[in-house]
């Protein structure tokens, strides 16, 4: 019986004619805005953007209007408005993103990751002194609020998700809301708490125990997400034979979930790897390697980027923009990293 | 109480279909001249969920779909208004014709069309953050539709949905705090609002109570002296009492196709299809 | 129901107890303590930001916020002198934020909107990739991008504004200087929220019910008419609560405005005038050079930016919650 011949067809989707209609609307708009841009005062890229918008507006208006009502019309606009919202945001990025590659490439080279600035000043001319140093720091900032936040957050989300236990709503509250303290006050913070009170001076260690404040709401958020992913009857099954809730959660619900608590953690560690106030406070600066996270100054590509803008001189002000650029490219691997190994757990 | 009807053997439910007090026979009504389904195909994504269902609603009908689940019924139901083209990767073949206008020419209004066919749904759904006469009027608001008298409309609509002296006191209290069948005599009372030539109802009393289901059954006998009605429903009983016609619907595991329709005393006294006979005896298997 | 039923008796519930292992009681110990890390840590900071401030605190009392001015300086007596007020900068701080959300809001309701109801699955895949990923840029990064990139045409904004609509109080200046405003600072901060209420919009606009949509397109509605008939009423909430989540971003927010502030001790409403005032950037700004009881008085100002912000933060949290439990 299935011999069917019939082709299926969408009639609710554009016809050609329809589509020409919106091809022309959007090739007259282009016409207008080019022709009121040349004749009258309006200048720039704003001025061609807004003049094509509004033309296109009240032309799609005008064809719509011929074959439905004004509430059709208002339909049509409603859909307009919230593509012109979207392109502002979109407009947005692209110029950050624009701006960073663009003015980031010029003072990029060899020398650049690969020196550091204790034989250079950052008003030498570029291709002298690098930001190794810097990446180093980072990275060992990193790795502390890691080893920190990581067992922190995972064990929280493991109380909201495993045990529920009274407080539970009490700590989601709490863990919303540390997710909002400003990075200035945690640095601060640390600085109120440990460098004036105690003979700890500013060194990689505080730095990390400042990005953990931050680090630590993201990491549990995310990591409760990927539990309360984890089927409920995973976790029945594992109680039902008799093993203990210890064992069921160590061998059966985190290995269930590894992969999306590793996202927590790239997303606390994107979260964190741009952070300059705090570090300013609890890490001071340095323009060489130092290793040693409980003893000496120590810098972070963020703070780098904040000295050489605040320094003003053209040199330096490119090495701002070459530093963010390599900042943005590992914030963009981890990004990256994070959504794949995501997406991953969810297809699971 | 509809318990003792629902407690007879299948086998009596030719003599429910019987009782009702007469087939209406299509032909000149002042109501229009309905609804027509012209060789209607459905597809999620590849898959054909419906083949090839032509069917004619007569203008002051009541029309029953029946068949077990997964056997494309809603699916119909749902191309009879365009709602079918909500499912993201779907696509139709065929023709529905309201008075004889085809719903699916390209460039019609499709809210005009859903103007003229209403269509209530299984799960009552009114707005919970409208008010109870909010939510009636709630399609006129919608369309952008002018009305001259407000209130008379509201009383008219809730009259007909057979809820008017329930809710009459309070309609300016919010729709959530009414039960489940007030609810869905809501959903209706809305649907009536905005003057549709025909109500389609996906299975309307299926998370209802019985009764709620009989005032719901009675609200559909008095519309059907006005309206054009088609229903999907699970029970028989209910395609028994309400329709003029029924149509069973089956899937033999391929897509789901109209086996065959009729009066519907004759489909439950003497189908011509053997599977009709099992599905409505319940030997179906 | 009836009156004669003879009394029945109901047992007492039994009380179902188990005692765990001990290698549960440990699992489960370990687990409560550290979950009351945030408890604790939220605390310490609390603790420790009262305790170093509270001298400023003692001494300036509620000047600490209704003053403006600023300044350590030394008497004849070689007696130290110290003002510490925080009005002009608190003030400052609820202008910008302000002005980011009457800019961010209205652009993140529309972009979520699109991103739900309208945009095609690709173009929604790659906007929702950028979105998720300008929440992720450095501060700093908005920083530099707000100075260098946005300014300069932010600049040439304000004059028309303040060329067309300066007779309105807030938009004229004293003098014709446009850099380093409010204005500006509000942009930046603006582009940095957008993408927060941007998702949680969209997180609550994806959970309308199907059938409240289906039920308005069955009624005729066009898809603009069930948005504002149903996606509206039921994400109101989700909006509210994601823009008191931004707010919270906005208030503490410290290098990105720092670079394109001007920060002077006075209140200013004059929106497009080079002259605001921003707590966390007061902050970063006045550290570098302090002595010892300046010290004191910018962790006092640390506390007050923690309880603001932790405030604007518990409202939206409570009214995000409250907002998808109840599912209206």
């Amino acid at each position: 019986m299935s011999t069917t011949t019939v082709k299926p067809v969408r009639p609710w989707t554009a016809t050609p004619k329809d589509r020409l209609m919106t091809g022309l609307s959007i090739a007259l708009s282009v016409l207008i805005s080019v022709v009121i841009v040349a004749v009258t005062p309006m200048k720039g890229k704003l001025a061609y953007f807004f003049i094509f918008f509004f033309a296109w507006l009240v032309l799609d208006s005008l064809f719509i209007i011929r074959k439905s009502s004004a509430k059709g019309v208002r339909d049509s606009l409603a859909s307009k408005i919230t593509l012109l919202g979207s392109s502002f945001v979109l407009m947005a990025v692209g110029s950050i993103l624009w701006a960073v590659v663009y003015r980031g490439v010029k003072g990029l080279n060899i020398a650049y990751v690969t020196q550091t600035m204790r034989q250079a000043s950052l008003f030498d001319p570029i291709g002298k002194g690098g930001i190794l140093h810097a990446i180093f720091g980072t990275l060992l900032l990193i790795l502390i609020a890691v080893l920190i936040s990581v067992p922190m957050g995972i064990l929280t989300a493991l109380y909201l998700t495993e045990i529920k236990g009274k407080a539970s709503g009490l700590i989601q509250f709490l863990v919303q809301a540390m997710s909002g303290v400003p990075s200035v006050v945690a640095g601060l913070f640390i600085y109120a708490a440990i460098i004036l009170t105690t003979p700890l001076r500013a060194s990689s260690f505080l730095g990390g125990l400042a990005l953990t404040i931050l680090m630590v709401p993201t990491v549990t958020r995310t990591a409760q997400e990927v539990l309360n992913l984890v089927p409920r009857d995973l976790r029945e099954a594992g109680l039902a034979m008799g093993a203990t809730q210890w064992k069921t959660v160590a061998l059966v619900v985190v290995p269930a979930a590894r992969s999306g608590l590793i996202t927590a953690t790239i997303l606390g560690v994107a979260r964190i790897a741009g952070e300059t106030a705090p570090l300013l406070f609890t890490v001071g600066t340095f323009d060489s390697y130092n290793f040693n996270p409980f003893k000496g100054e120590n810098t972070a590509i963020p703070v780098v980027v904040w000295r050489a803008l605040n320094s003003g001189t053209p040199e330096s002000v490119q090495r701002a923009w070459s530093a963010i650029l390599v900042l943005l490219i590992v914030v963009l691997i981890l990004f990256v990293a994070a959504r794949a190994l995501g997406s991953r757990t969810m297809k699971k | 109480m509809s318990d003792q009807t629902q407690n007879t053997p299948t086998s009596s439910l030719s003599a429910v279909a019987a009782n009702r007090a007469e087939t209406k026979v299509p032909g000149s009504s002042p109501l229009g001249t309905g609804l027509e389904a012209r060789g209607v195909h459905a597809w999620f994504d590849k898959h054909l969920a419906l083949e090839d269902v032509s069917l004619d609603f007569s203008a002051g009908t009541v029309t029953a779909l029946i068949g077990p689940s997964g056997c494309g019924k809603s699916t119909f139901i749902r191309t009879l208004n365009r709602m079918h083209e909500f499912i993201p990767h779907t696509s139709m073949a065929g023709q529905v014709l309201l008075d004889g206008k085809d719903i699916y020419e390209p460039g019609i209004d499709v809210t005009k069309i859903r103007l003229q066919i209403g269509m209530v749904f299984q799960k009552p759904n009114p707005f919970p953050s409208m008010t109870i006469g909010e939510n009636v009027l709630s399609g006129i608001k919608l369309a952008q539709l002018k009305i001259d008298n407000r209130d008379e409309l509201l009383e008219e609509c809730l009259t007909r949905a057979g809820l008017w002296a329930e809710v009459k006191d309070r309609l300016g209290a919010h729709a959530g705090g009414l039960s489940g069948g007030q609810q869905q005599r809501l959903c209706i009372a809305r649907a009536l609002a905005v003057k549709p030539k025909v109500l389609l109802m996906d299975e309307p009393c299926s998370a209802l109570d019985p009764g709620s289901t009989l005032r719901i059954e009675e609200t559909i006998s008095q519309l059907s002296k006005s309206m054009t009605i088609v229903i999907v429903t699970h029970n028989m009983q209910q395609a028994a009492r309400v329709s003029d016609y029924t149509a069973f619907f089956l899937s033999d595991g391929g897509p789901g196709q109209m086996i065959e329709v009729g009066p519907t005393n004759e489909i439950f006294s003497r189908p011509r299809d053997q599977r009709t006979e099992n599905y409505v005896t319940g030997r179906f298997g | 129901m009836s009156v004669d039923t003879p009394a029945k008796v109901i047992p007492a519930a039994r009380k179902i107890t188990t005692k765990p292992r001990v290698s549960d009681q440990i699992f489960r110990g370990v687990v409560t303590t550290f979950s009351f890390s945030a408890l604790v840590i939220l605390s310490l900071i609390a603790l420790f930001l009262l305790l170093q401030g509270f001298s400023t605190l003692r001494e300036q009392g509620f000047g600490f916020i209704t003053h403006f001015e600023w300044s350590v300086a030394t008497d004849d007596s070689g007696k130290e002198v110290a003002h510490f007020g925080l009005q002009a900068m608190l003030v400052g701080t609820v202008v910008i934020s302000f002005i980011a959300l009457i800019i961010a809001v209205p652009l993140a309701v529309l972009t979520a909107l699109f991103l739900t109801f309208y945009a095609p699955t690709s173009i929604k895949r790659i906007l929702v990739t950028l979105i998720d990923l300008m929440a992720a840029f450095p501060s700093i990064l908005y920083g530099l991008w707000g100075y260098f990139v946005l300014m300069p045409m932010a600049v040439y904004w304000a004059k028309l504004i303040n060329h067309w609509f300066g007779w309105i109080y807030i938009f004229g200046v004293p003098q014709p200087i446009f850099t380093r405003s409010p204005f500006i600072a509000g942009i930046v901060l603006s582009v940095m929220i957008i993408p927060i209420i941007t998702s949680v919009s969209r997180e609550v606009f994806s959970q309308t019910p199907l059938d409240r949509i289906q039920a308005a397109y069955a009624l005729g509605a066009t898809k603009w008419g069930m948005i504002r008939a149903v996606v509206l009423p039921f994400g109101s909430g989700g909006i509210v609560g994601g823009s008191m989540l931004g707010l919270g971003r906005a208030f503490g927010e410290t290098v990105a405005v720092f670079s394109v502030l001007n920060i002077v001790f006075r209140s200013n409403f004059q929106i497009l005038f080079t002259q605001g005032g921003n707590v966390a950037s007061m902050i970063i700004q006045k550290f570098g050079e302090a002595g010892k009881t300046e010290i004191n008085a910018l962790i006092a100002a640390g506390l007050v930016l923690f309880i603001l912000t932790l405030l604007v933060n518990f409202a939206a949290t409570f009214i995000v919650t409250k907002t998808v439990k109840s599912g209206r």
